[in-house]
C-alpha cells in the first residue's frame, strides 16, 4: 500500500522517468535496428573470407558485460578521452551510446542467422519469378522478419533493462538522467523494497506493450507490397 | 527457331564435373522429360537454363537471342520463363499477394494485376483459398498455387524440377493436367526434371537422359520407352544401371 501511495504522490517524476527510459532504449534500439538489420542482411547474404571469424565477434559481443560497455562509453566520452570535446558525459545521449553498444550485436547477429536459415531458397524462388538482385534481397528480408523481429525485441529487452552501462554513463541524476532501472537500484539501496518492486513492475508492463504494439503491426508487414 | 540451343555448356562443383553437354537443342511448344539418375545433372541444367547457377563454360542461344554468351547473362530473357521447385516456398502471405508476387515486381498496373491473379488462381482451382495464408495449404495446394505464381507471369516456358515428387496420387494427377492444360492452351513449353517413368509417359514429347552430366540420348518419347537406341537408355528404363 505504501508503494502504491508513493506511486501516486510521485506520480508527474515517475512519468519523467518512464518517458526518458522508453526514448533512451527506444533510440538505443532504432539506431542499432537501423545499423543492425543491413550489417545482418550483408552478413547472412553474402559468402566472404572471414565471415565465421566476423560472426564468432558479433556472438561474443552479443554477450557484452554492460558495465564493460558502460565503460567503453565512458573513456571515450571522458573529458581525456577522444571524444570529449562534446560534454556528453553524464547526458541521455551517453546513455543511448552505450545501450546502441550492447544492442546493435544482438539484432546484428539474429537478423544474419535468421536471413541465413532462409537465403537460398527465398533468392531462388524471387530470382525465378523475375526479381532483380535488390528486390531478391528485400523478399529474403520480408521473408525473415519473424527473426528479425525477433532480434529488435530481444535487444530493446536488453537495452530497457540494462542497468549498469546507463548508470556508469548517465550517472542517475535526478529530472536529468534517472532511468527505470537506475531508479530501482536507487530506492533498494535506500530500503525502500516495495517502492524498488513497484518501479519494477511497471518496466514489466511497459516492455509487455512494447512488444505488443510491435507483434501487432509486424503482422501486417507482409510482400503486399514488394 | 528453335526454343533453346546449349552448346558446350559445362558445371564444376569442386573438381567434379556435374554438366558437360556438348550440343542439345531443344524446340518450341513441346514437354520435354528430363530423366536421370541422382547426380546427373538434371537440376542443374534447369537452374543453368533460368540464370540461377552460374556454368563454368557454355553459351545459350534462347529463341531469338542469347540468354547466355561467354558468361554475360541476359536476365530480361529468363523473365520469359519461369521454374516451379521440387519445394514450392510459399511467402508468408494471402494466396492472392503469392501469385501477384512477379507482376508486382513487373510495375503491372493494378486492375491487370488484380485480373491477372484472379485467372491463374481460377487456372489451378484454387479460387476458394485466394485470401488463405499461402503457408497454411497442404502440399499439392502449395504446389498449385506455385504453379499459378509461375503462369500467371505467362511464361513461354516453364521449368519444373520434380513437381509432384512429394505429392499423393491424386495431387500429382491435378498438377499433371494443369500444366497439359497450359500447354495446350497457350502453347508453353515445358521442361521437366522428373524421377517417375510413368508420368515421363503420360506427358512429355521428348525426352533427355542424361548420365553423370552427359545427354546420353535425346529423342521422342514414345521411340524413348519402346525402343530405346542407347544400352543405357535399355539399362535406366530396366532399372539395372549401375552408375
Amino acid at each position: 500500500m505504501d508503494a502504491i501511495q508513493f506511486l501516486i504522490q510521485q506520480q508527474s517524476e515517475i512519468i519523467e522517468i518512464v518517458l526518458l527510459s522508453l526514448l533512451v532504449s527506444g533510440s538505443a534500439t532504432i539506431i542499432s535496428a537501423l545499423i543492425g538489420i543491413p550489417l545482418g542482411a550483408w552478413i547472412g547474404l553474402n559468402n566472404f573470407v572471414g565471415k565465421g571469424l566476423l560472426l564468432r565477434i558479433v556472438y561474443t559481443l552479443m554477450a557484452l558485460p554492460p558495465v564493460l560497455a558502460g565503460l567503453v562509453v565512458y573513456l571515450i566520452l571522458s573529458r581525456s578521452g577522444p571524444l570529449g570535446e562534446l560534454e556528453w558525459l553524464f547526458t541521455p545521449s551517453a546513455m543511448v551510446i552505450a545501450q546502441c553498444l550492447l544492442v546493435t550485436p544482438i539484432i546484428t547477429g539474429l537478423s544474419a542467422a535468421a536471413i541465413a536459415s532462409k537465403e537460398g531458397i527465398i533468392y531462388d524462388h524471387a530470382r525465378s519469378l523475375g526479381a532483380t538482385r535488390m528486390q531478391a534481397v528485400w523478399t529474403v528480408i520480408s521473408e525473415s522478419r519473424t527473426g528479425i523481429i525477433a532480434g529488435i525485441m530481444t535487444g530493446f529487452g536488453r537495452a530497457f533493462a540494462e542497468v549498469g552501462a546507463v548508470m556508469l554513463v548517465g550517472g542517475n541524476i535526478r529530472h536529468y538522467t534517472r532511468v527505470l532501472t537506475t531508479a530501482i537500484i536507487l530506492e533498494t539501496r535506500q530500503g525502500n523494497f516495495e517502492m524498488g518492486v513497484a518501479l519494477g513492475v511497471i518496466l514489466l508492463i511497459l516492455s509487455f506493450i512494447v512488444s505488443s504494439i510491435v507483434l501487432l503491426n509486424a503482422k501486417d508487414f507482409n510482400l503486399g507490397e514488394v | 527457331m528453335n526454343l533453346f540451343e546449349i552448346t558446350h555448356l559445362t558445371k564444376v562443383y569442386r573438381d567434379r564435373t556435374v554438366l558437360s553437354i556438348d550440343k542439345l537443342y531443344l524446340e518450341r511448344e513441346r514437354i520435354y522429360a528430363v530423366l536421370g539418375p541422382n547426380g546427373a545433372g538434371k537440376s542443374t541444367l534447369l537452374r543453368i537454363l533460368n540464370l540461377l547457377v552460374e556454368p563454368d563454360s557454355g553459351d545459350i542461344k534462347f529463341v531469338d537471342g542469347q540468354l547466355l554468351k561467354q558468361g554475360h547473362k541476359s536476365y530480361d530473357m529468363a523473365r520469359r520463363m519461369c521454374m516451379v521447385f521440387q519445394r514450392p516456398l510459399m511467402f508468408s502471405t494471402s494466396v492472392y499477394n503469392n501469385v501477384a508476387y512477379g507482376l508486382r515486381l513487373r510495375k503491372l498496373p493494378h486492375r491487370e494485376i488484380e485480373r491477372r491473379v484472379s485467372e491463374a488462381i481460377d487456372f489451378v482451382g484454387m479460387q476458394d483459398f485466394i485470401n488463405y495464408p499461402a503457408t497454411k495449404l497442404s502440399g499439392g495446394e502449395m504446389q498449385r498455387v506455385a504453379l499459378a505464381r509461375a503462369l500467371v507471369l505467362r511464361p513461354e516456358v516453364l521449368l519444373l524440377d520434380e513437381p509432384t515428387a512429394n505429392l499423393d496420387p491424386h495431387s500429382v494427377q491435378v498438377i499433371e493436367e494443369i500444366v497439359r492444360k497450359h500447354h495446350q492452351q497457350f502453347g508453353t513449353s515445358v521442361i521437366m526434371v522428373t524421377h517417375n517413368l510413368f508420368q515421363a509417359k503420360r506427358m512429355a514429347d521428348e525426352v533427355i537422359l542424361l548420365v553423370g552430366g552427359e545427354v546420353v540420348e535425346k529423342s521422342n518419347a514414345e521411340d524413348f520407352f519402346n525402343n530405346p537406341s542407347n544400352e543405357r537408355s535399355k539399362a535406366f528404363l530396366d532399372g539395372t544401371m549401375v552408375y
